[in-house]
Order: structure tokens, then C-alpha cells, then sequence
């Protein structure tokens, strides 16, 4: 069969068509947004029309994968692991109303925080839904778990969460392709009331979900992805789980572990293997990218007759994602590192393009709020987040898609005078729109400023959900038109922006400003397709 | 054989235009491949790596461990020394001289050439120059390929061609030709400089 160069997230997306995949739903977001980009410019899945289009946020895209399970097809959401928060309500409920076509949520970990906000475990997510959870340790084992994964979520009539890690999600390896699977035909649920969570019938589905665990376990046990390798040394046993089973391997690629391995790559975590591991070995040594999840679960409260080391007692450190090195050091092999980072190296953080209309926007801003001192702008996750660095230092918070507008709402409830929300189009569509609608149904005294470039940047410039439709949405919520401003952010525009801003200053209550340039990246590329 | 390289420099720069390429090189001789890059915030301007792991073996981790990078091949002096735990004992270090300035506590120049001109194997290039003087000012990263080529022994020279081709042939002959002679030109420094 053909073999494919592909990344782990390409691997996953590749693995859900071939398994007869009839919709994808996301909200791009780094590292899980090359999932639905790989599936938006494949030539079978355009031929076969497969749902491909972004979703407006995490939560919608969750919800209507639903609907496609609903409707009896296979289905995909896909999310970064904060993404998961936005769609929590939708998963953990999914488990309850369960699926019917299969339904796979990729969710794509981001341990080290490259390109977020926390380091949050999904692991934990598919445990508190009670739902089986997949982590593959290389790209063919993505490819061929969106195969596994549609079977045993139509086998059970669950969503099964597939969760995987920056490192393997952005690293390209050959994959090999199985035979495709045609999509599946409409088919309703047999009972009518799968779907209908009414008190009544919730209990009556938890309790169905609660007596599926033994079944889940059963299948982790019997799991092709997770296994157990003997050895002959028997004073420690390693649990490796996902992408660290691959580093392990890496440290004893030319002699073979002495130690007896099992590993994880389905959960629930398989109990007699891991009671068959706890007996053989003296102490337990747990290799796992991300939060110490499995680690714990084994410590408990209580100390048992094992030492269990990982990242609770500093075998491996407590943050950040796991690399070769680390595990060779926890494995107690020698260090070779080579020499040290010379300290005439400094430290290169992302910046602004040069050219980009939030610089603008930034040094407006900045001049304008001059005279009321630091502390008064509440921004938000995109590109202008980088406003928070030299020589901007423009912002003052960052938490969470769409809290800018919430955020200065609560500073001017408590009476912070100017309060002033940075927010991009994409994120405002994503999740400020009801922010906004709490501020224009109190008439909050507040600054909105919707930095529009037409696109989702950060993460490559994918379409803007509210593209077009921004001053209308604003309209809508209740926004008095007069109060909805535009200005194109140009140097030779600063003065008038600067005019706005102080009038929107003087003015009580919600304004929105709406400083309006295309992203340089997107132009770039725009012009140099137009050159070819 | 030369199998693990860590390709640096600065988002926008092309690191992974030259990873693309090797990686054609690698398959097309029958060869595994692992190759791990940056996408993200870090792609705005901040320091970038790709890690391609070449073997005949099975390749385990994505990442190369430290101590076992054969070459470090930057478009940026200052970014080849950012990953110097990597580099093996007998590894290379091969780097464009030219700086990218978009931080306001850039170190000298001076100093950063000495701390490279320290380790017992390096390659300078003034790629930017060279690339210029060619008429093909875009081409300095395809000069570094050149230099990372010639000490990869188990590829053949050609397999680089056809990558070359194969990434660049939809922008037409003359931006194929061009691209082959820097990295002709690239390969004819290094083995000068490793002779």
C-alpha cells in the first residue's frame, strides 16, 4: 500500500478519510490546525465533498460533529487542548448521549506552552467523561488509530477522544495507507431518545455509561496499541505512555531495555497490566508527556509497597514536554549533552511582522492612553497578544478567547476609567460576541477595539468565521451605530486615529472601533499567487 | 553516516524550504525519515528549528537527543549556537554569516563569529553576499543546502537535484536553474572549506 510523508496530525486526518470520514469540524489552533487544514486541500476529500469547512469556535464544531454522529456518518472535531475548554460542555455531555455514526474529538496537547497559555492535560478531559482515550507514540500509529477509533466508537456508541502532543502532531514520518472504507449512508439512532438528555433519560444513560467502563477497560487490556515487554531487571518497570514510549525506545535504540515496559496508548489504563507490572518489579517508573496523570493514579494517598517516580518526586521534571534527554536522565543513563549555549546568544521572542496593522493600532493606543497611565487594556489570543512584549507593551491581559470584552466590562463595573478591550475579528467571532451583547445591554463604559484583519493569523490565516460581518454583528447586540467606528490603521492615518479614540473616550458607554487592514502575511501571499 | 541535523534560524526565513528538500533527497534514496518542525507563534519573527533524522534503521523519536546532532546548518550566526547541546563531538557546525537583526540586544557580530570559530569543525558562509553576487539575492538558503550536501555522504549529489526540482519546478525553469547553481556553489565552498 502507498506510504505517505506525512505530520502526526496530517497521519490523523489521512486515517479518518480512509475510514470513510464525512465531516471534519475545528477552529484552527496551534498544534492541531494542519488536522483540517490536510483534509481542506486533499483531492479525494474535495472530490468526496467531505465536510471541511472552520467552525466558528470549539463548541460548535463539537456540536455539530455530534449532529453528523446523529445523522449516522463519521465524524471528526479537532481542537488544541484549551480548545476543549471552549467545547467541554458538548464532550462531556457527548458521553452521555453517546454517538451513533463514529465520533472522533482530536484534541492536540501543547506541553511547554509553545504556543499558548497553559500546558493542560486532555488525558484528564476523557476521564472525567468516562470515555475511552487514544495517544499515539508515532505518526503511523495516528493514522491507523482514526481507523480503530471509528470502530470501537461505533462498537460501543461513544465518542472517542484521539489526544496527541505538539512534538508528534508538527513532525512529519512515513505513514502507510490502508484500504479506504466508503462513508457510511444517513442512519438514525434506534432509539429516539439517544439524544435527549431530559433528566429521566440522563440517569438511565449514566448509569449505561458507568457499566461500559468494565468494557473499556476490557479493550485497553486487549488494545493493539498498548502492550508488554518483559526484562530481566526487575528492580524497576516503566509505564510509557504516548509519544514518551518513542523516547524511551530512542534511549535503548542500539541495546534493549532491561526493564520490563508496558506501554499506553489507550485508556482507561489497562489494570492488570499494570498490576502485572507492579508485581514483577520492585518500582515503578512513569513516562508520560503532559501532566502527571498516570502517576498519580498510581501513588494515591497512601504510600504503597512501590516507590512510583516520575514527575511528582522530580524524576522527571514537574512542566514542560518530555524530550530524549530528560527520559535518558530519569532512566539514569549517562548525560551527553554537548557544550553549553555560549552566553552571547540572546533570547529571540516572536515579533510583530513589519507592516502588520496591529503595530498601528498599538502606538495609536499606546499615545492616546498617554495620559492615564499603564493598566487600562484587557486584550486577548491572537498575533496582538505580542503587543504585550517591547517596545509595545500595550496590554494588559491575556486569559482566554473573548475575555478581553468581558474583562474590561468587570474593570468598568468596578469603576476603572478608560477601560479598554483588544480583541481580533477571529477571536470576536469566536467567542466576544456575547461578551459584547452583556456590554451594550448594560451600556458599560467601555472601548472595544476590534483589530480586523480579515483573517485568522496566528495560526496561518485561516478564514475569519465573522469575516464581513463584524459591524453588524456589533449592530445587532445592540452597539449604537454611531459608536461603531472604522479607520484604516495606516501611519498616515495616526492622527485621525488618535481624533477617534479621544472621541470614543469622551463618549459613555460602548464604542467599537474597528481598525481595518488586510494581515501582511495573507497580502503577501495573496501577491505573489497574483505574480505567478 | 551523517543522520541528524538541526536546521536553525529565524521564522521566515526558509529553514523548512531546505528541510523539504533533504527530505526528498532521504526518500528518494530509500531512506527513513523523521523531520519535526515549528509552526505557531514562534514562526513571527522568533528563533525557529527543524530537527531531520535520516537513518536506514527505524527512527524512534522525533526529536534528536542531545549530544547526537551530526550538523547544525543555520541561516543565522547567532541561531547556530542556540542549539550547540545538540551537537555531537565530531559534529559540524555549518552557518550563514549574516545577521538577522529584529531584536534591539543583538550581540556583536565579532562576538558571536568567535564563539563559532571555537569548535574544531565550522563552516562560515557569507551566503547572503554570495547569493547576491549571483543575482539570485532569495537563493542564500538553497547556498546553505549546498554546504549541508556536500557532507552528506550517503545521498547522492543528484537525489538533491531532483529535490530541488521538485519543490521549485512549478515556479518555472529559470527559479530551478538559479536554485541548482547556488546550492552548486554552496557544495564548492564547503568542500573547499573541509578539504
Amino acid at each position: 500500500m502507498e506510504k505517505l510523508l506525512l505530520l502526526g496530525d496530517e497521519a490523523i486526518a489521512q486515517g479518518a478519510l480512509d475510514a470513510g470520514m464525512s465531516g471534519i469540524y475545528a477552529y484552527p489552533g496551534t498544534p492541531s490546525t494542519e488536522i483540517t487544514e490536510y483534509v481542506q486541500r486533499n483531492p479525494e476529500a474535495i472530490a468526496r465533498n467531505v465536510h471541511r469547512e472552520w467552525s466558528a469556535n470549539e463548541k460548535t464544531a463539537v456540536e455539530a460533529s455530534i449532529g453528523m454522529s446523529y445523522a449516522g456518518k463519521r465524524t471528526m472535531s479537532c481542537m488544541k487542548h484549551v480548545g476543549l475548554n471552549v467545547a467541554a460542555d458538548a464532550y462531556v455531555n457527548s458521553a452521555l448521549t453517546g454517538a451513533n455514526g463514529g465520533m472522533i474529538v482530536a484534541v492536540a496537547d501543547d506541553p511547554s506552552m509553545h504556543s499558548s497559555q497553559n500546558e493542560q492535560d486532555s488525558r484528564f478531559y476523557g476521564k472525567f467523561a468516562m470515555l475511552p482515550v487514544l495517544e499515539p507514540s508515532n505518526q503511523q500509529e495516528a493514522y491507523d488509530m482514526a481507523y480503530y477509533a471509528f470502530e470501537i466508537s461505533e462498537k460501543y456508541a461513544v465518542p472517542i477522544m484521539i489526544r496527541l502532543t505538539t512534538r508528534l502532531a508538527h513532525s512529519r514520518a512515513g505513514v502507510k495507507r490502508r484500504k479506504p472504507l466508503p462513508e457510511k449512508d444517513i442512519k438514525l439512532p434506534e432509539d429516539i431518545h439517544q439524544f435527549v438528555l431530559l433528566p429521566a433519560i440522563a440517569r438511565r444513560k449514566y448509569k449505561g455509561l458507568l457499566a461500559m467502563q468494565t468494557k473499556f477497560m476490557e479493550e485497553s487490556i486487549e488494545s493493539p496499541f498498548n502492550s508488554y515487554a518483559s526484562g530481566n531487571d526487575k528492580s524497576m518497570g516503566i509505564i510509557a505512555c504516548g509519544l514518551a514510549y518513542n523516547y524511551l525506545q530512542e534511549n535503548y535504540a542500539d541495546t534493549p531495555c532491561p526493564y520490563p515496559v508496558l506501554k499506553v496508548s489507550q485508556y482507561p489504563l489497562p489494570g492488570n497490566l499494570v498490576g502485572k507490572l507492579a508485581e514483577e518489579c520492585d518500582n515503578i517508573l512513569v513516562l508520560e508527556e503532559g501532566m502527571p496523570f498516570v502517576e498519580e493514579m498510581l501513588k494515591g494517598f497512601f504510600e504503597g509497597p512501590h516507590k512510583i517516580k516520575g514527575r511528582l518526586d522530580g524524576t522527571v521534571p514537574r512542566d514542560g514536554e518530555l524530550n530524549p534527554n530528560i527520559v535518558r536522565l530519569a532512566l539514569g543513563l549517562p548525560d551527553l549533552t554537548g557544550k553549553p549555549v555560549p552566553e552571547v546568544v540572546a533570547k529571540r521572542p516572536p515579533s510583530l511582522c513589519l507592516g502588520c496593522p496591529h503595530i498601528d493600532s498599538f502606538k495609536a493606543l499606546k499615545e492616546v492612553l498617554k495620559e492615564y497611565g499603564d493598566g487600562h487594556v484587557f486584550s486577548d489570543i491572537g498575533c496582538y497578544t505580542l503587543g504585550a512584549l517591547p517596545p509595545f507593551k500595550a496590554i494588559n491581559s491575556c486569559v482566554d478567547m473573548g475575555a478581553s470584552i468581558t474583562m474590561a466590562k468587570g474593570a468598568a463595573d468596578a469603576g476603572l476609567f478608560p477601560s479598554i478591550a483588544v480583541i481580533g475579528d477571529s477571536t470576536f467571532s469566536h467567542s466576544g460576541i456575547t461578551g459584547l451583547l452583556d456590554a451594550a445591554n448594560e451600556n458599560s463604559n467601555v472601548i472595544i477595539m476590534i483589530l480586523d484583519n480579515h483573517t485568522t493569523a496566528m495560526t496561518g490565516g485561516q478564514t475569519s468565521p465573522g469575516d464581513g460581518k463584524i459591524e453588524d454583528i456589533c449592530k445587532a447586540v445592540g452597539v449604537h451605530e454611531d459608536h461603531i467606528r472604522i479607520i484604516n490603521p495606516l501611519s498616515r492615518n495616526h492622527e485621525e486615529f488618535l481624533k477617534l479614540l479621544k472621541e470614543e473616550l469622551d463618549y459613555e458607554g460602548v464604542s467599537v472601533i474597528i481598525p481595518r487592514r488586510e494581515c501582511i502575511q495573507t497580502l503577501t501571499k495573496k501577491n505573489k499567487g497574483r505574480l505567478k | 553516516m551523517k543522520n541528524n541535523i538541526i536546521l536553525a534560524g529565524v521564522g521566515g526565513q526558509g529553514i523548512l524550504t531546505i528541510a523539504t528538500i533533504i527530505g526528498y533527497a532521504a526518500l528518494d534514496s530509500d531512506l527513513q525519515l523523521k523531520q519535526s518542525e515549528v509552526h505557531g507563534m514562534s514562526q513571527r519573527g522568533g528563533d525557529v528549528q527543524s530537527h531531520l533524522r535520516i537513518s536506514d534503521k527505524q527512527i524512534f523519536s522525533d526529536l534528536i537527543p542531545y549530544g547526537k546532532a551530526d550538523i547544525i546548518a543555520s541561516v543565522e550566526p547567532m541561531e547556530s549556537l542556540r542549539y550547540l547541546p545538540y551537537l555531537s563531538d565530531e559534529g559540524w557546525l555549518i552557518t550563514n554569516t549574516k545577521p538577522y537583526v529584529n531584536i534591539p540586544n543583538y550581540p556583536e557580530i565579532e562576538k558571536v563569529l568567535a564563539e563559532i570559530k571555537k569548535l574544531p569543525r565550522h563552516i562560515l558562509i557569507d551566503a547572503d553576499v554570495i547569493a547576491k553576487d549571483m543575482g539570485a539575492p532569495r537563493a542564500m538558503n538553497m547556498i546553505m543546502l549546498g554546504a549541508i550536501a556536500s557532507l552528506m555522504d550517503d545521498i547522492p549529489y543528484d537525489k538533491f537535484q531532483k529535490g530541488i526540482k521538485y519543490v521549485f519546478e512549478r515556479k518555472g525553469e529559470k527559479i530551478v536553474d538559479i536554485n541548482m547553481k547556488a546550492m552548486d556553489k554552496g557544495k564548492e565552498i564547503a568542500a573547499e572549506k573541509t578539504k
